[in-house]
């Protein structure tokens, strides 16, 4: 139990690069971002502006990396950060914060306050203030390999269901086949039938893939809670596995951070670029639906909305193709308020689903949504990331509503021809 | 001081100092940032992207409309001081002679008039900007003394501009000297407060345009 | 000759009472009084004895007595030379040498504490001020001399006012204004470099008329004639307001008559009746000829800049200063960014990998 404020101010000094300074140089405190935020704007509450939980990196900037800040500490005109400032500061660095990136969009002097806040975890993470639901989340996934404690029986388990239903094998560990998938822990136990999906859709259109027995995890815990050695840890067992495998490519499920931490923080993580590509399952299966590959049949005609994820479709730049593949299998789509990179977060990922601690502030912040919904009249939301799905039916209970979610990839299958 | 010396200190050597400063305090403010560096993303960029980190250092002076909405009363103080602002600076004929003087360059100026109602357009939208930090709860939340500081040294430049010009409060000399005078406490204060943004913000906005368009993302 | 009255002269000049009239009502609407004061204009100055008037020159060019003098038909200004007692003034004066000192002293002995004393040219003080010295004595001295028995004093030109030409940049001499030395009399400064005739003759009349100064501004000056800008008076305003200048003394701007702020006008901090009144007789002023008003009725207008720079420009080159400021922040700029660097690689170095035993205290 090493955790220290020692080991927290040091991860704050590595963390700090130009582009942060340039954003702290740039806050005009106008407070837009808190409009853009929807901790903020279902609370009212101040205090989960946006540029307001970097508070103390930015302090730690000033006092060590200014001329002035350095003199002023010099002179004792400063006060140092405390232990006790960076508990304060964890409810609102973890709980009402997802890195949705929504504030990164709307501040208009350009602060990427998500890149900020995914920073700062590095340093709170370390500091021990990390909330107790994300600290066991990841320890379950270093010890287990799963944040749900999902190990290989249990996967294997709804290999054979899947199998039975669809009448398909399921590839595990072939070697030199084009794709490798990976699944998240909450589609393995919530959503199999992702898995079956995949199997139909990959066999109609002749995709050759597979899962591998030693990464079958594609969330990863260390970037949520902040801390890159530990997401290194992580992500490198997808890489490893896929590189033995010799794939060319990776398919990351429907799960948002999953995507972020294999397709866009990977490399970073590991120091070197990957010898496979990676591609979102939607990209994959837009790209077959390109191809001639993906011919469905038959559309839903009741009306359906779409939920961008966040990690997906804002930070993710899977923007169309979600919307061209619902094209195919709806006749009656409606766009929220807000659609597309605009949309707003499910109040649940960033690690908040793993957090308890969270869980009244996220209920409350999911009216937005519920606004969303209420102001379009559907009662189906389609989306893309499992975590968002298990958040949404999570608030939909809560307030009673009567809109059911159903997972992108799932619909797709479901009415491939036959 | 007689208003002529306090003229002839504020266009002599007030003005040198107060260059000097500004500019020592905006170099000073870019080695901090630069000497930061970036890690290279190892992560390969979409090929086709709709974003830049230029495309953002533009527009994102453009609000997204849901954005506008939320925000409305920040956006229009914001756009009426800002754009007023550097109209009355760069199109008042004096203006762009003290430009010319140092740096050779030279445009049309605008009529005196209009230029004088678009200085108090943009000292009403300061006033309104003011009451509003004051009275909405985030704002006030967020500000402190560099906030008020900034407000107040940006505020002097175009108020006695406006009272120089109408004759108003002193006589025409001395409030041409308070003038100048203003612009050079705002020249040496904006170093050390949040107006550093005039200048990092085209940084901040490429780095934020760069992050996202190698996403794919348009910010 | 200090007893006739005004009136008694002009008779025996042959100015008629009607010509003599028309003056006072000039003079009455040039002081700025309601039209209804003429009358009582006239009455004073009827009456009004010639008093002794002393005029002393120090450092000057003499531009302030040929501007009041030089004039070839009988002028209106010329007749209030009628109506003083010009006792003695070295350009004008019969006399030379001791003679000419004697004349002052005596007129400054019979008129003692009644006399208007007259100063153009400034006064040097450098050195006790040996720089300008007439009949042996220094200006300063003689400047005291003769203020201690004045009933008032006029500084006639920027150089007594202000201080003027020998005043400026590096001043050698010196060189200060009347108001300066003397702090115990009253002082009317009438600048201008030089001022114009009429301006004098109209404080000199209000003197005259009601023994008492008229209302001066915070530099002394009559607020009559100094009260306003040239710009706020300036026939060609309009094209300030609407952005119309001449950018060289021959472009076509310059041949409409445009504004000429950007050849270096301070008609806007220049406070004098040129725009106005105007000179000679009301012919033209210099921006009337093309030129920009230099602001010669101004302190310190010999140090403000070029006469050919705006108003709005700095006096003094700003490049000095650039490089300073530069300069600095390279070298604090590279200390810090060397500080910084060392900083992060320390913490990286620092850095020891992170294990989930680490996420907890």
């Amino acid at each position: 139990m090493s955790a220290s404020l020692q080991k927290g101010l040091n991860a704050l000094r590595e963390v700090m690069d130009a582009p942060i300074a340039s954003f702290f140089s740039s806050c005009v405190h106008c407070g837009m971002c808190a409009d853009a935020c929807l901790f903020f704007t279902e609370t009212h509450d101040p205090k989960y502006t946006p540029i307001h939980k970097l508070e103390p990196l930015r302090r730690l900037w000033k006092r060590d990396y200014t001329l002035f800040g350095r003199l002023g500490k010099l002179l004792g005109l400063s006060k140092p950060l405390s232990d006790e400032e960076l508990a304060q500061w964890s409810p609102l660095v973890y709980d009402s914060c997802t890195l949705c990136g929504r504030c990164s969009l709307a501040c208009p002097v350009g602060n990427d306050i998500t890149y900020m806040v995914r920073k700062m975890r590095e340093g709170m993470s370390v500091a021990g203030h990390a909330p107790e639901g994300m600290i066991s989340a990841t320890k379950r996934t270093i010890e287990i390999g799963s944040p749900m404690g999902v190990k290989l029986p249990a996967l294997q388990a709804q290999i054979r269901a899947q199998e039975k239903e669809t009448g398909l094998t399921i590839p595990i560990d072939v070697q030199g086949a084009d794709y490798m998938a990976v699944l998240s822990s909450m589609e393995i136990i919530n959503f199999p039938e992702y898995l079956g999906a995949l199997a139909k859709i990959f066999h109609k259109a002749g995709v050759s893939w597979t899962l591998s027995s030693e990464a079958f995890e594609a969330t990863n815990s260390g970037i949520q809670i902040g801390a890159s050695d530990i997401a290194r840890e992580i992500v490198l067992r997808i890489v490893t596995a896929a590189e033995k495998l010799r794939v060319k490519h990776v398919i990351s499920p429907e799960c948002g951070h999953a995507f972020t931490a294999l397709r866009w923080e990977g490399p970073n993580l590991i120091g070197r670029p990957y010898h496979f590509s990676v591609v979102h399952i939607l990209e994959l299966l837009d790209e077959l639906r390109s191809a001639g590959k993906l011919k469905t049949v038959g559309k839903e005609d009741k009306p359906l909305t779409f939920h961008d994820p966040c990690q997906l479709v804002r930070r993710g730049g899977v923007v169309q193709q979600p919307r061209t593949l619902l094209g195919d299998v709806a006749t009656d789509f409606r766009e929220m308020s807000d659609p597309g990179i605009l949309n707003w977060c499910c109040g649940g990922g960033g690690g908040v689903s793993a957090n308890e601690r969270a869980d009244e502030l996220r209920l409350t912040a999911f009216k937005r949504k519920k606004t969303q919904l209420d102001e379009l009249g559907v009662h189906t939301m389609v989306t893309a990331c499992a975590n968002c799905r298990i958040m949404l039916e999570d608030g939909l209970e809560h307030y009673n509503m009567n809109v059911s979610v159903v997972g992108l990839t799932e619909l797709i299958a479901n009415h491939l021809e036959e | 001081m007689d208003a002529m010396q306090l003229l002839l200190w504020a266009r002599g050597p007030a003005l040198g100092i107060a260059f000097a400063i500004f500019l020592f305090g905006m170099l000073l403010r870019l080695f901090e940032i630069y000497s930061l560096g970036r890690n290279k993303d190892l992560a390969p960029p979409r090929s086709h992207s709709p974003g830049s980190g230029w495309r953002t250092v533009v527009m994102r002076s453009f609000s997204a409309k849901s954005m506008l909405k939320a925000s409305m009363l920040t956006y229009v103080t914001g756009y009426t001081f800002h754009i007023g602002f550097f109209v009355v600076l760069l199109f008042l004929l004096p203006h762009i002679e003290l430009i010319r003087s140092i740096t050779g360059l030279h445009w049309p100026a605008l009529p005196t008039p209009f230029i004088d109602l678009i200085a108090v357009a943009s000292i009403i939208a300061l006033i309104v900007a003011l009451i509003s930090r004051v009275m909405n709860p985030v704002k006030r939340f967020l500000s402190g003394f560099g906030d008020y500081l900034a407000w107040a040294v940006t505020l002097l430049p175009l108020l006695t501009g406006y009272l120089a010009y109408h004759h108003l409060l002193l006589d025409y000399t001395r409030m041409l000297a308070m003038h100048i005078l203003s612009v050079e406490l705002l020249l040496v204060v904006i170093p050390f407060t949040k107006l550093t943004h005039m200048a990092t913000l085209f940084i901040a906005r490429w780095y934020n345009g760069d992050w996202f368009a190698r996403k794919g993302v348009a910010s | 000759m200090a007893d006739e009255t005004l009136l008694d002269v002009l008779t025996k000049r042959g100015i008629s009472r009607r010509a003599f009239l028309k003056f006072c009502a000039a003079a009455t609407s040039l002081m700025a009084l309601p039209p209804s004061m003429a009358s009582a204009v006239a009455e004073a100055l009827m009456q009004a004895r010639r008093p002794s008037v002393i005029w002393l020159s120090f450092q000057e060019c003499t531009g302030c007595t040929e501007s009041l003098t030089r004039s070839h038909s009988p002028t209106l200004e010329s007749l209030i030379f009628d109506a003083i007692s010009l006792d003695y003034h070295e350009t004008l004066i019969a006399a030379a040498g001791s003679a000419a000192e004697a004349a002052r002293e005596n007129a400054m002995k019979e008129a003692y504490g009644k006399y208007l004393l007259l100063v153009d040219g400034s006064v040097s003080t450098k050195d006790g001020g040996i720089y300008s010295t007439v009949a042996g004595k220094t200006n300063l001295e003689t400047l005291k001399e003769a203020a201690a028995g004045a009933a008032a004093i006029v500084a006639v030109g920027t150089c007594s006012s202000f201080g003027g030409l020998p005043h400026a940049n590096p001043n050698p001499t010196g060189a200060v204004p009347v108001s300066d030395i003397i702090k115990n009399k009253p002082i009317i400064n009438v600048p201008g470099c030089p001022p114009i005739p009429v301006v004098i003759t109209g404080v000199l009349t209000y003197y005259l008329t009601f023994g008492t100064l008229p209302e001066l501004d915070d530099l002394g000056r009559p607020k009559a004639f100094y009260g306003e800008s040239i710009h706020d008076r300036c026939y060609r305003r309009p094209f300030y307001d609407q952005g119309k200048f001449a950018k060289s003394f021959d472009d076509e701007g310059a041949r409409n008559g445009w504004c000429l702020f950007e050849l270096g006008c301070k008609g806007p901090i220049t406070h004098n009746a040129c725009a106005t009144t105007k000179w000679n007789q009301g012919t033209s002023f210099p921006i009337q000829s093309g030129h920009g008003c230099l602001g010669c009725s101004e302190p310190n207008f010999w140090d403000a800049g070029s006469f050919y720079q705006a108003l709005s420009t700095p006096i003094q080159p700003v490049t000095a200063a650039l490089g300073i400021g530069v300069a600095a922040a390279a070298a604090a700029g590279i200390g810090v960014a060397l500080a910084n660097r060392s900083t992060k690689a320390d913490a990286k170095a620092h850095h020891q990998t992170v294990t989930t035993n680490d996420l907890e205290k």
